[in-house]
């Protein structure tokens, strides 16, 4: 359970960004969450809440992008969805495939800001 | 009156932080010739009693030492002493997992330049862990026998961001009928070409291939740190 001191991160960097973008209310956070970036949405999202009392951030929405897994699959030479996360194989031909190009990525994307 | 928001874009990665940090404690252990090797595992799947073997035999061979993550207790430290390798404790507090920092800081009363090999044992949870760079060159995943072999598709995260599967207390396998051949399967289905090693650390099965593997990993990395210095100079 380290969504909260995520949760935490997001805020600090969101305040940063919002002083540097000349202050404002901001009404809400978009994140990127790749599927193997170790973070479970739902908690992020209760502890989201948490994090923003008193700050800038009270009351706003965090909007989540899930990211699914995109592999390099070495017999289709090409960007492949795997069939899960359970099985990372080519979703198009079933070939092993153990090099992850995205799904791993915790990135703030974007600020609405009021 | 009310504004509408506006939308600004930023790319900001979130565990920017600890990313730094990690890039940072790499940075020193390759110049200090230092192979560092952390431990994820669920809690009770034998990090410690490995670490302790480990510890005594590469000990004569090497300058080995490691720090060890814990919730709540030094016990693991006090454990891990009888090796005579110097040993530190990072006490967590309710923190599930290591981050760069923490290793920064308990790093800090040693000179790396006396050392050749850090382990560094994670506090015991397959989830958060997998999140936070150490600086490490490699990382290792436990599974005990006792742990079902189906353990990597619940958590296959955690065995995605490992670079070697090593399967313990094989000493056990026989009484709780472990399946070798599914828990391989499984593995390689949540990271396909991940070497898998078996040991037992009570008997001591399997440590001479598990010590073997982290050697040549160690010599590799050496090789490696040779061949990229020219690229990559090390400021004074």
């Amino acid at each position: 359970m380290h969504e909260l001191s995520i949760a935490m991160s997001i805020v600090e960097m969101a305040e940063e960004e919002s002083l540097r973008l000349g202050g404002g209310q901001i009404a809400a956070v978009h994140l990127k969450v790749g599927a193997l970036s170790g973070v479970v949405t739902a908690a992020l999202l209760s502890s989201y809440g948490l994090a923003c009392e008193n700050t800038v951030l009270a009351g706003s929405a965090l909007v989540i992008e899930e990211v699914p897994v995109v592999v390099h699959c070495p017999r289709c030479d090409a960007r492949r969805a795997v069939q899960s996360i359970q099985c990372f194989c080519c979703a198009e031909c079933g070939e092993p495939a153990a090099d992850v190009l995205e799904g791993r990525e915790l990135l703030v994307t974007a600020l609405e800001i009021r | 009156m009310s504004h509408e928001p506006r939308l600004v874009e930023v790319r900001r990665n979130v565990l920017k932080q600890n990313d730094i940090a990690a890039r940072a404690l790499r940075e020193r252990f390759r110049a200090a010739g230092v192979f560092v090797t952390s431990v994820v595992s669920s809690p009770g799947s034998g990090k410690t009693a490995l670490f302790e073997r480990t510890l005594t035999l590469l000990r004569p061979r090497h300058r080995v030492a490691a720090l060890v993550g814990d919730l709540a207790t030094d016990n693991d430290a006090a454990r891990l002493a009888r090796s005579q390798a110097p040993v530190r404790q990072i006490t967590t507090g309710t923190l599930c997992h290591l981050d760069a920092a923490m290793v920064e800081r308990a790093l800090e009363p040693w000179d790396l330049e006396t050392l050749d090999i850090l382990l560094i044992e994670n506090v015991g949870n397959l989830v958060c862990p997998s999140s936070y760079d150490l600086g490490e060159d490699l990382r290792l995943v436990l599974i005990s026998v006792t742990e079902g072999e189906d353990k990597p598709l619940k958590y296959p995260t955690i065995f995605n961001s490992a670079d070697v599967a090593v399967v313990t207390k094989m000493d056990l396998a026989e009484a709780v009928e472990f399946d070798a051949a599914a828990l391989g399967r499984n593995i390689q289905a949540v990271r396909p070409g991940m070497p898998v090693l078996h040991l037992s650390s009570k008997t001591g099965a399997g440590m001479d291939e598990y010590l073997a593997f982290l050697e040549a990993r160690r010599a590799q990395s050496c090789a490696g740190t040779a061949e990229a210095a020219p690229s990559v100079p090390l400021r004074a």
